[in-house]
């Protein structure tokens, strides 16, 4: 089983911020999101399993090979940095096509992408990507098994309710989410290995994509002001014994028409 | 006069328009009033009588109704099957704004809408204002710690908007539902539905909760979240939880908020036992009000709460849950 999973590099929470033009500053420390290193540690367990290995791909700025580095280590076979300077400002739409061109070049039987991203939150990029590829499209993850006969996936979609299991030929997109497992420490022979594994640097030119289609410059939206959001007062501290505190808790939330 | 704002509408497991629905539809027709066009809603679902008796409860919010029926919906992952239908009657009415509530089924159908269209998408709307004859999106960013303001630079857009972008207000008089039947040229593969399954006791939705009672690891272990659960009950609110608790097994990813878990903005948030890191303020500090519960008072949650109570959670909790008992009796 030949699976691509998607790793993208974000902001360390916490410490993320904007350009004086207005776009994510990348230039600071970055990371893998949060949830694509659990699809990682699911597609390394299903190789595990089943055979196959692991392809890392991400699209970011030079800094994003530290968190194809740390996916090497794991256990992932090589990996795929696509990066241009042109792509710097990117919106959705220019993602996802780029990405898609990536994808077409790759002999995959599973692309895995975790669900909705710490630094943007769209969430719509693994659906996007799905159409554009034509794949079936299985979201919200929480187990990943292949069908009976092997040629298939079948896949738990996380509900308010509970789940559906949801079942696609191969090949098929899916998106996963934390329940999936925690992932894995690198071990000391992971991180070893990882520095004579391959990661391969695609740019615009290698996937025929034109740079005025994709950047700040063609993105479907503009950042016209920020803000801090306004500051709350300041917490008022109750240190009374609980019937007290209880009493200004409930006198709190009356005043304020919560109850 | 701009093209005709829109509103899709997801529907809940009984067939009927959800909170985030009603919401997305009370935003459309302010928006529409503004900007001097016409506001729709556009229902789509399986089956022609249940896409007529969510269409007439959608039409409670807006003057004019579209009903598709997909029978392919039934059996399989709406997304793929909705997207087709929807793309087709986009293009042939050219809403100059396609509304789109952010809740997971919004976020898959809204991608898989705009990989059809080849369209813009605006993520993340915590409110969307008509200025300058355009939507203009405020989005809260880095979990809160930053408000920005977005124009579209192109004329038709589809917008997610978040839970909370507005109160659910049913307009003056019900509008006219028509059935449409799109004339669908794309396909998406089609993801078959093998088997639905009920969680065990399935705890109220977290989404679009108005009040919401979230424990951490204060708590003590799975039991503690039983003084969690009467107070949420006391409140008419959801349980929350943080991802600790959640990898720990005490309780539902279903209710963890945070980075990994959900992105929550209720009007009253009760932090109890919750210390307040990073990841679990990313997801929550937008709230209304922030009323603590913890022993440390120097835990980081104190920075961003409006009330903290330091003490015992085991001795204020109860207590708090039985005289707010008291209050309703």
């Amino acid at each position: 089983m030949r699976i691509v999973v998607l790793v993208k590099a974000v902001p360390i929470v916490g410490n993320e911020r904007l350009g004086d033009d207005h776009r994510v500053d990348r230039a600071g420390g970055l990371e893998a999101n949060g949830n694509d290193e659990y699809t990682l540690e699911a597609a390394l367990k299903l190789t595990e399993a089943h055979g196959g290995d692991v392809t890392l791909l991400t699209m970011g700025p030079p800094p994003a090979a530290e968190a194809l580095r740390k996916g090497l280590a794991m256990g992932a076979a090589r990996a795929v940095h696509v990066s241009d300077p042109a792509l710097a400002g990117s919106d959705a739409r220019a993602t996802a096509t780029v990405l898609a061109a990536a994808l077409r070049r790759l002999e995959y039987d599973l692309v895995f992408v975790g669900a909705d991203t710490s630094d943007g939150l769209g969430g719509v990029i693994a659906p996007w990507l799905a159409a554009l590829l034509g794949l079936p499209y299985l979201s919200y993850g929480s187990r990943i098994e292949p069908g009976p006969d092997g040629t298939t996936i079948q896949v738990r979609r996380l509900g308010a309710r509970g789940y559906d299991l949801l079942e696609a030929p191969l090949p098929a997109l899916v998106m996963g989410t934390q329940v999936l497992g925690e992932p894995r420490y690198p071990s000391l022979r992971g991180i070893m290995q990882a520095r004579s594994k391959e990661i391969a640097g695609w740019s615009l030119a290698d996937l025929g994509i034109a740079p005025e289609t994709v950047g700040a410059g063609a993105a479907g939206s503009r950042v016209t002001s920020t803000a801090l959001p306004p500051p709350r007062a300041g917490a008022t501290i109750v240190r009374d014994a609980p019937d007290a505190a209880v009493a200004q808790v409930v006198d709190f939330l009356a005043a304020r028409r919560l109850i | 006069m701009p093209g005709a704002i829109w509103a899709i509408a997801e529907l809940d497991d009984d067939g009927q328009p959800t909170r985030l629905a009603q919401e997305v539809a009370t935003l459309a027709r302010g928006l529409a009033g503004t900007a001097g066009t016409d506001a729709a809603g556009v229902v789509l679902g399986a089956g022609e009588a249940t896409v007529q008796a969510a269409g007439t409860a959608l039409a409670a919010y807006l003057p004019v109704v579209l009903t598709v029926d997909v029978p392919a919906a039934a059996g399989h992952a709406t997304a793929a099957a909705f997207a087709p239908a929807l793309a087709a009657l986009v293009l042939d009415r050219k809403p100059a704004a396609v509304l789109v509530g952010a809740s997971p089924d919004g976020k898959d159908l809204a991608g898989a809408l705009a990989a059809l269209l080849d369209r813009v998408v605006l993520v993340n709307a915590a409110a969307v204002r008509w200025t300058d004859g355009a939507p203009r999106v405020e989005m809260s960013t880095f979990g809160g710690r930053l408000v920005t303001q977005s124009l579209p630079t192109v004329d038709e857009v589809l917008i997610l908007v978040r839970p909370g972008s507005t109160t659910a207000e049913p307009a003056a008089r019900p509008g006219v539902v028509t059935a449409v039947t799109p004339a669908v040229t794309d396909a998406l593969p089609l993801v078959r539905v093998v088997e639905r399954v009920a969680a065990e006791a399935a705890a109220a939705s977290i989404d679009d909760a108005r009040i919401i009672v979230a424990g951490g690891r204060g708590v003590g272990g799975p039991d503690g979240f039983g003084v969690i659960r009467d107070l949420a009950d006391a409140l008419g609110g959801a349980v929350g939880a943080t991802r600790a608790v959640v990898d720990a097994g005490w309780i539902a990813y279903s209710q963890q908020i945070g980075q990994t878990g959900k992105i929550v903005k209720p009007a009253l948030y009760m932090a109890v036992g919750i210390s307040g890191a990073i990841q679990h303020k990313v997801g929550m500090q937008t709230s209304g009000t922030i009323v603590a519960i913890n022993r440390d008072p120097d835990a980081p949650i104190v920075e961003f709460a409006d009330l903290v109570v330091i003490g015992d959670l085991f001795e204020i909790v109860p207590r708090l849950t039985a005289a707010l008992r008291a209050r309703q009796a």
